[in-house]
């Protein structure tokens, strides 16, 4: 049987971040990563582009053979993990090896959510996660004339824009009654919402779908509101879920995701999780959630992998916060942090600019903006540090970037 | 991975004139207009803040780009950034708490700093001393993999800066080399070791205070009778050169040995209980110019040693400061080479926390301010060249900045230091007529 002192499942933005932080600190112990992809890495963030044609699908991974080789990597892909025996420290893969570990770190993200909508089963439908996913939905793409996407989460947003682009007629059906409800409030939204329609792209906002069937070559989906969409590709992006399912039986604790300390360790001795899989605590109160963003399985990886190697370095997550940036038509949208974690300090809004700036005891909670330049990652850090700005709260409101970075350079640069 | 050069950033010497962040646009865009710089300077009152990329050695932006479109160059350690990979996401500028990457708007995509493949143009913009391009790290990657030939755990005082100059010279210097440390702390740290072991990794020996330039004639001259290549080198104190040890330094000096002669002049017996010696300064205070009722530090000047060493006509003299590393290797590399052909003297000034009495954390700025004020000069000789300045005298800063930073000179009388000025003056002329007098002599 292998055996690895660092096992990492998943080959990620957590999985690799993790993978750079144990090098750091241990040179030599052996690592071997399993991923079910059978690909180098790369990042589900990138898919749609790859779906647009604008990534070339050889031209995505973030690591090659030699950076594996050259951090003394044992890289097998191809090969899910499909059980987990904790106590003896053994992981069982596809392939129908095993594996013994020292340390095991679980980054395998999260995967498609199904909606328990009667027919969709027995349609033909496309998801968005993985490359496959990804090349499988481009090729689609010269054929297709009607499009019918199923959630305005970043997802859809960003499907629904490139299937636009490539001449499609898209409808976006969802339940929620604006686009991007994690990210932005109804005004900022509707900035989003204008530059869709404008675009030709019909937005069904509030509606739920209440059957799928076939039609043709395509389906066929009624909404609750009564609306019949005809497409010849149906794309559901209705959210993602924690990829835990080879953990049952294992002991490890799973809530919604993987349920992790401040180092990002499991309920059981010698696990850690990180990224999308993992639940762990967040920023504005201290119940564990899932947030399923790039940043944030960057950063827990890292946590996750200085904790397995004993860096003695390492600093408890902060919790996570809320962010995002999207660009969508050539605009750009960045949402950093709480909407409600305060009260807004600035908020003003026309047909292309949007900036709302939250604060609670003269700390900065959240900030929000449409094509309205400011540090993302400043605002985070201010935000994650809780910096008192009493004394600059009228320029940081009059001028959040050029204050923010003044904070910056004084405070930590 | 290697060590990098980088962009520095003094505040206090910047005024706002904004011509890095003209400069820099011009260069990236073709148009002045500041907002496209990617170097920017925030006015915050009379003071100014800076936003810049730091071409991080654990870059975040790079971990946060889905697209594989950031990479640290291996080497010149920049974050470079491929258009052709960008995808337009923004979630590098997540990543970055320090401002470094950002969406422009006129390009329509992310940028940043590339220092200009090295020559950047903000630093050279940049009149007023606020931004520099520091290029010291070439010295890591040149000399960084050679072996350090001392031990370690060297008994140092904390913040020595001797130690760091018997370390830097002989990784320079090389194996190939037979050591000579007369009483001092550079055997008093332990470089000749206890019990039979040497605390260094080449044949060392400690002769008399008196004669260790003639043991190190002798053995040269043994090794190349031989037929043997072998540096023949003297790491001694200012007292052991300048005071007892100068009469068969003189002499080997005269008859042109071919050996390299290093002192490493902390202005005192520092090791035998903080003395005063030939080179201790006026004012200063030591056990033996004591400060109190009557006494008030050193009544007489320092002789100037290097200057006396030129005066033998040596193959190469030079002066250096351990706050300006490339000068001292370069004067290093240049000493070796002399010393194969003749005597080769090397004048290294090395500030002593514990006898001038500051914060062994603050030797290196010691160092610099020495230099900075005058009170200390880089220059190099050879007898075909004659002497040139390793950097301008002009604009000195106020010698006060330096003597305020010493403990020895806290008892300084405002007569006192008026004596001291003068004598800076009157050095600093002296070896300027010196400088311009060779290119007179050369025209
Ligand atoms: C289309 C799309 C757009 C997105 N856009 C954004 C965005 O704009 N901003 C943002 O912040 N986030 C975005 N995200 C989310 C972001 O991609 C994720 O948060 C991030 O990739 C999480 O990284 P991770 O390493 O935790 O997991 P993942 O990236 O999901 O990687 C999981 C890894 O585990 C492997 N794996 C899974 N199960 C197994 C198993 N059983 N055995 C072995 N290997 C396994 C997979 O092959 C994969 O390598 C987007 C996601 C998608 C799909
Ligand atoms: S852009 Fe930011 S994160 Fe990236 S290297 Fe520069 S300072 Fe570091
Ligand atoms: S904007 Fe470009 S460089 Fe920045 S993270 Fe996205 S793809 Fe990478």
């Amino acid at each position: 049987m292998q055996q690895t002192e660092y096992l990492i499942v998943g080959a990620s933005h957590a999985a690799l971040s993790a993978l750079q932080a144990i090098r750091m600190q241990d040179a030599e112990g052996s690592i071997t990563m399993v991923t079910r992809d059978d690909a180098l890495p790369y990042s589900p963030t990138v898919l749609p582009y790859v779906v647009s044609g604008r990534s070339a699908p050889e031209r995505v991974a973030l690591k090659d053979g030699a950076w594996f080789e050259q951090n003394k990597v044992g890289f097998i892909r191809g090969a899910a993990v499909t059980a987990l025996d904790a106590a003896a420290r053994r992981a069982k893969l596809s392939s129908g090896e095993e594996i013994a570990y020292g340390k095991l770190l679980l980054a395998t993200g999260a995967a498609p959510i199904l909606p328990p909508i009667p027919g969709l089963k027995d349609v033909k439908f496309h998801v968005l996660r993985t490359l496959d996913d990804a090349m499988k939905l481009n090729k689609a793409l010269p054929n297709t004339k009607q499009a019918v996407v199923l959630g305005a989460g970043l997802v859809g947003m960003h499907a629904a824009e490139n299937l636009a682009k490539a001449g499609a007629q898209v409808t976006v059906v969802e339940m929620q009654p604006r686009v991007l409800a994690g990210y932005f409030d109804a005004e900022a939204s509707s900035i989003i919402e204008a530059a869709f329609a404008a675009k030709g792209v019909e937005l069904l906002l509030g509606a739920k779908v209440s059957r799928c069937e076939t039609a043709g070559q395509g389906a066929r989906v009624t909404t609750d509101t009564g609306a019949v969409l005809d497409a010849d590709l149906l794309l559901v992006a209705a959210g993602v879920a924690p990829v835990t399912d080879y953990l049952a039986g294992s002991g490890v604790a799973v809530d919604r995701g993987v349920l992790v300390d401040d180092t990002m360790r499991a309920s059981v001795d010698g696990v850690w999780a990180a990224g999308d899989v993992a639940q762990a605590k967040g920023f504005y109160d201290e119940a564990k959630i899932l947030n399923g963003i790039l940043p944030s399985a960057v950063e827990q990886g890292k946590i996750a992998g200085m904790a397995m190697a004993g860096d003695p370095a390492v600093r408890p997550w902060p919790g996570g916060v809320p962010l995002n940036t999207y660009t969508f038509f050539g605009q750009q949208a960045v949402s950093v942090g709480s909407q409600e974690a305060g009260e807004t300090v600035r908020k003003e809004a026309d047909a292309k600019h949007y900036l709302k700036i939250v604060m609670k005891d003269n700390r900065l909670t959240g900030i929000f903006g449409i094509n309205v330049p400011f540090d993302p990652g400043v605002m985070w850090e201010i935000i994650l540090r809780r910096i008192d700005l009493s004394s600059v709260r009228e320029a940081f409101i009059k001028d959040p970037q050029k204050t923010a970075r003044t904070i910056m350079s004084k405070t930590w640069r | 991975m290697g060590a990098f050069n980088t962009i520095a950033f003094k505040p206090e010497h910047c005024d706002g004139c904004n011509a890095c962040m003209t400069a820099c646009a011009t260069a990236k865009t073709g148009s002045a207009d500041i907002i496209n710089s990617r170097i920017q300077v925030v006015a915050d009152g009379d003071t100014f803040e800076l936003a810049l990329c730091r071409q991080c050695g654990d870059p975040k932006c790079v971990a946060n780009c889905p697209a594989a479109a950031l990479a640290k160059d291996d080497a010149s350690g920049v974050i470079a950034w491929d258009g052709s990979k960008c995808v337009n996401c923004l979630l590098c500028t997540v990543g970055c708490a320090y401002g470094g990457i950002v969406y422009n708007a006129a390009a329509g995509h992310v940028v940043k700093c590339d220092s200009c493949g090295g020559d950047p143009a903000c630093v050279k913009a940049c009149d007023r001393g606020a931004l520099t391009y520091l290029t010291t790290a070439n010295i890591y990657n040149e000399v960084g993999d050679l072996e350090d030939l001392f031990v370690p755990g060297l008994a140092g005082c904390q913040g020595c800066n001797t130690e760091l100059i018997m370390r830097h010279t002989l990784r320079r210097i090389g194996p190939d080399t037979v050591l000579a440390t007369p009483p001092g702390c550079v055997p008093g740290m332990g470089s000749v070791g206890y019990n039979g072991l040497t605390g260094t990794k080449v044949p060392v020996f400690h002769p008399l205070l008196t004669n260790t330039a003639s043991m190190l004639t002798g053995i040269k001259r043994h090794y190349k009778r031989q037929g043997r290549e072998v540096n023949a080198v003297a790491l001694a104190g200012d007292g052991g050169t300048a005071d007892v040890g100068f009469q068969s330094l003189s002499g080997a000096a005269e008859r042109g040995e071919q050996i390299l002669f290093i002192c490493v002049d902390n202005e005192g017996y520092m090791n035998t209980g903080m003395q005063r010696s030939g080179c201790t300064p006026f004012g200063a205070w030591t056990s033996t110019t004591p400060v109190g009722e009557r006494g008030k530090g050193k009544t007489q000047d320092a002789k100037n040693l290097p200057l006396l060493m030129m005066m033998h006509n040596c193959e190469y003299v030079a002066t250096a400061s351990t706050a300006f590393m490339e000068d001292l290797y370069a004067k290093l590399d240049r000493a070796i080479d002399a010393s194969k052909r003749g005597f080769a003297y090397l004048h290294i000034y090395s500030p002593c926390t514990t006898g001038w009495r500051f914060p062994s954390a603050e030797n290196i700025e010691v160092a610099r301010k020495a230099v900075e004020t005058n009170f200390v000069m880089l220059w190099e000789f050879n007898p075909r060249d004659g002497l040139r300045l390793s950097r301008p005298l002009d604009e000195p800063r106020p010698i006060d900045e330096y003597l305020e930073a010493l403990g020895k000179y806290r008892h300084l009388e405002p007569e006192q230091v008026g004596h001291i000025e003068a004598t800076v003056r009157k050095n600093v002329e002296q070896i300027r007529g010196l400088a311009e007098g060779r290119r007179a002599a050369m025209a």
